[in-house]
């Protein structure tokens, strides 16, 4: 046996690849619903609290600073193993699915917050001016101006960070969520072969590169001049 | 009168911009603003519509009182057009797009009532073929005159203009200045504050001149410019007429 069939042997077993691929392939339908329910509810919540602090009241805005700065500043494991270990002690007992889900959209929350909030306010004073003036409101004036403009800036930024806490859902293999990594790690200690784990790596990429060139694409797109 | 200000004081922290300042703009009238930077013309304009509040005073427009509480300063300001320094039009919208966002969200217009009405503002600044492209795609004068569509399509009692040729190329001037020319032969009351001393003289029913947070001094233009009384006013036109 040379050198690269030893290798290939271990690192691409074709008989463990093909009897854990059914298991990766159920972790990677687990990760495409984690996923998707972090990023709708995380980008969303983020949404709602830049909107609401727009609005100016200063005791609401201490709060969300707090909240938004909390979740930035804490690691996503330590809120993942505090979710899971830390609130049945308070009564509710989040699966892992469940734990992971909010934990990350926790973190995405803040991090999107602080993103919609700069391109909020990087839209020039005039604009603000300009709409009240022919009698929008301050709502309709956020919504119909300021928004449109602040959504472009924030393409960039946004995608970025999406697609780094969105990649946090194999810190759920910690607290047992089937997803790609949990289903790769035990299906190599139970095959004594690190073959699933190249799978896992595999599937990762089949997830995200498609998401990382569009986001390139949608970033080129909406570059617009002004 | 349709507009009337009365002792309007204006502080920002401890700098007291405006300090007791009296206007009164009759119906159809044409009132020029003039003064050095800092003057507090802009901020006297600004707080016609409420864009700032006075610290204290009384501002009357068409009848309504612009800061008692209990007025829906929203559509107040649908009959006060503003022209902007620097235009603030819409970047994300096309130029009808821009006349039309208030004619639907304010006045409640439908989608294609606004289009006409929107239209036919653009018609009046000379860009009606222009109604589809987007700011970034025209020149200043171009964009400006938008500007002062999107506040006549909403049929204003009064335009109030902010320096609006201050920041266009020399060449860009003479447009945006004509369409002003027949927004005035049309009868529109309007309140101008600029440096265009050519038009000034020609359209003009009154000049004002501020400085230092007061009227110094107002009159016909002819008066203003030619006789000026005060020494203030006989400096500062004094040095606009020689450059």
């Amino acid at each position: 046996m040379t050198g690269w069939d030893r290798f290939a042997e271990t690192f691409f077993n074709a008989k463990v690849m093909a009897k854990y691929l059914p298991d990766i392939l159920y972790g990677m339908v687990v990760t495409i619903e984690l996923a998707v329910l972090i990023i709708l509810s995380g980008l969303f919540a983020g949404l709602v609290l830049a909107l609401i602090r727009s609005l100016g009241v200063r005791p609401l805005n201490w709060l969300i600073i707090f909240i938004v700065d909390l979740f930035r500043s804490l690691p996503p494991l330590v809120i993942i193993v505090l979710i899971y270990f830390g609130l049945p002690a308070a009564g509710a007992s989040p699966s892992g699915f469940v734990s992971t889900w909010i934990s990350l959209a926790l973190v995405l929350m803040a991090f999107a917050e602080e993103i919609f909030w700069a391109g909020i306010t990087s839209v020039p004073r005039g604009q603000w001016e300009a709409a009240r003036s022919t009698g929008l409101s301050f709502v309709q004036t956020l919504l119909e101006v300021v928004l449109p403009q602040a959504l472009r800036l924030t393409i960039a930024p946004l995608t970025n960070r999406t697609i780094a806490i969105t990649k946090g859902t194999a810190l759920g293999t910690v607290v047992a969520v089937t997803e790609i990594l949990g289903q790769a790690s035990s299906a190599m200690s139970n095959s004594y072969n690190p073959s699933p784990l190249m799978m896992g790596a595999t599937a990762y990429l089949v997830l995200f590169l498609p998401v990382v060139v569009a986001a390139r694409w949608i970033e080129t797109r909406f570059a617009w001049k002004r | 009168m349709i507009v009337s200000a009365k002792d309007i004081h204006k502080h920002f922290g401890a700098l007291h911009v405006l300090k007791g300042v009296d206007l009164d703009v009759a119906e159809r009238e044409l009132v020029f603003v003039i003064g050095p930077s800092g003057s507090g013309k802009s901020t006297l304009l600004r707080c016609l519509n409420r864009l700032e509040r006075p610290t204290s005073g009384s501002v009357r427009v068409d009848g309504i009182d612009m800061l008692a509480p209990s007025t829906d300063i929203n559509h107040a300001r649908q009959r006060i057009g503003m022209v902007f320094q620097s235009f603030n039009l819409y970047p994300h919208m096309t130029a009808l797009g821009n006349v039309t966002l208030a004619l639907r969200k304010v006045a409640g217009k439908s989608r294609a009532e606004a289009d006409v009405l929107g239209q036919a503002a653009l018609e009046r600044v000379g860009l009606a073929d222009r109604a589809s492209h987007r700011p970034a795609e025209l020149s200043g004068g171009q964009q400006q005159r938008v500007a002062i569509a999107r506040a006549i399509a909403l049929e204003p009692r009064v335009m109030l203009f902010d320096e609006p040729t201050s920041a266009l190329d020399p060449e860009l001037v003479g447009s945006v200045l004509a369409v002003m020319r027949s927004l005035r032969e049309s009868g529109m009351t309007m309140i101008v504050v600029s440096h265009e001393m050519g038009f000034a003289r020609a359209a003009a029913d009154r000049v004002v001149f501020m400085d230092d947070g007061l009227i110094v001094e107002q009159g016909p233009p002819a008066a203003i410019f030619e006789h000026p009384t005060h020494e203030r006013t006989r400096a500062f036109i004094g040095q606009i007429q020689r450059h």
